[in-house]
């Protein structure tokens, strides 16, 4: 593969395999030294602080960004828990609010629905009262129109006048049926 | 047949002696700036914008940064770091002087033991000098593991050093062996689909075979490129870890 085309004058030997020969060690250790001196040189003053700095800056950069996200990230979480609690409050207001309401209401139609009860128990006995005495005055009137009745009868079927204790029992007994 | 070594020959573009020693600059010596080249493009040029946000090309810059930071830290911990762009040159090195080798007609930088070599020593060195600057005399440890029976122990420390002295002869020699077998071996195969053609139509026919070969083999080579620069690199990882924390392993 690596045919030798470089023209120039082939350095002097006796023969013999190329890397063998001792008389050629001397100028390829100069050379050798001269440009892997100036491959360490390039190397440990541009090369590798170069690309050191460049990865460095990078990964730098990646862990400011990261500690970045994670602040706000933090920040985020802080706004959450904040907002969660205030919601939290105000459903509790909003609770309290609503249950002294409702007691208050329900308090209030209590001694409303009290009142009314007692006042319609009171008109309901006055009336009971009232029914009763009519119905005694109407129970006393019918005796005395059936005595009148059966002295009436008595009188027109007899064509007598029926003694009038007698009259009366017969009434009473009649309307004890 | 082509010769399938000679790939592997230096050429002189410059010629530059000093002191009657040869330092010319050579074919090898232009691969390697172009590795060095490719690498500093590859990296900086794509990281110019530095975007937060990056595009493809940066994209990769930043995918071979963190692959090699992460090899670094999981073999030699957040320490291991100081030594990133030492082993981050080496993997870059490494993986385009393999990958440039692999552009037919360029030369393959990593295919010569002595840079090879080199690239160990450097290790090696920056182990054994590091841990002694750190640890000072506790460095040697390393080669004394804690809880050994003492009558052992003698046995065990010239076996430690041992191995660890043969740490840079393996690590160099594998990169070295594995770069200059696969080019051979293609140079190899690609002389005979050479020479095959020249024998008339059976030839060519039969010429398919070694083509097929090449093909496979090319794509095995770009993972052997790939594999090694990064097995070179692991080492490095594991040896340096030696410098920040002898005793444990």
């Amino acid at each position: 593969m690596a045919t030798n085309t470089t023209t120039g004058t082939q350095v002097p030997s006796k023969g013999g395999f190329p890397a063998f020969k001792v008389e050629t060690f001397g100028s390829q250790l100069l050379w050798l030294a001269i440009a892997f001196g100036l491959l360490y040189y390039l190397m440990s003053r541009h090369i590798a602080p170069r690309i050191g700095g460049i990865l460095e800056e990078r990964s730098g950069r990646i862990a400011a960004d990261l500690a970045a996200a994670q602040s706000m990230k933090a920040e985020a979480d802080a706004a959450t828990a904040s907002y969660e609690k205030s919601l939290a409050e105000a459903r509790a207001n909003a609770q309290a609010i609503a249950a002294e309401t409702r007691a208050k209401i329900n308090g209030a139609s209590d001694s409303e629905r009290k009142s009314l009860e007692a006042k319609l128990a009171a008109d309901l006995s006055s009336s009971e009262a009232k029914i009763a005495e009519a119905r005694t005055a109407a129970m006393g009137n019918v005796r005395s129109i059936a005595v009148d009745a059966t002295h009436a009868i008595v009188e027109r079927l007899a064509g007598a006048k029926a003694e009038a204790a007698r009259v009366e029992a017969a009434v009473d007994a009649a309307l004890k049926h | 047949m082509a010769d399938p070594i000679k790939q592997f020959e230096l050429v002189h573009l410059v010629p530059l002696k000093i002191g009657g020693a040869d330092f010319g600059f050579t074919n090898s010596a232009l691969h390697m700036f172009i590795a060095v080249g490719v690498t500093a493009a590859f990296l900086l040029l794509t990281t110019t914008g530095r975007n937060l946000v990056p595009g493809r090309l940066q994209s990769m810059a930043e995918l071979s940064y963190e692959f090699i930071a992460g090899t670094v830290r999981q073999a030699a911990g957040t320490e291991g770091m100081k030594f990133f762009p030492l082993v981050f040159s080496i993997f870059m090195f490494v993986l385009f002087g393999n990958l440039i080798g692999m552009i037919p007609g360029a030369f393959t930088v990593t295919s010569h033991i002595i840079v090879t070599a080199a690239l160990a020593l450097l290790v090696i060195t920056t182990v054994i000098i590091y841990g002694i600057m750190k640890h000072g005399t506790h460095w040697f440890a390393l080669f004394a593991p804690a809880g050994l029976p003492k009558a052992i122990l003698p046995v065990i420390v010239v076996i430690e050093v041992i191995s660890f002295l043969s740490r840079p002869i393996s690590l160099s020699l594998r990169l070295f062996g594995n770069m200059t077998a696969g080019h051979i071996a293609l140079k190899v195969f690609a002389g005979f689909a050479v020479a095959m053609v020249g024998a008339g139509a059976v030839g060519i026919a039969g010429a398919t075979l070694p083509i097929f070969m090449i093909t496979a083999l090319t794509a095995f080579e770009f993972l052997v490129a790939v594999l090694q620069a990064y097995v070179f690199t692991i080492l490095t990882c594991i040896y340096l870890n030696d410098a920040l924390h002898p005793g444990h392993h």
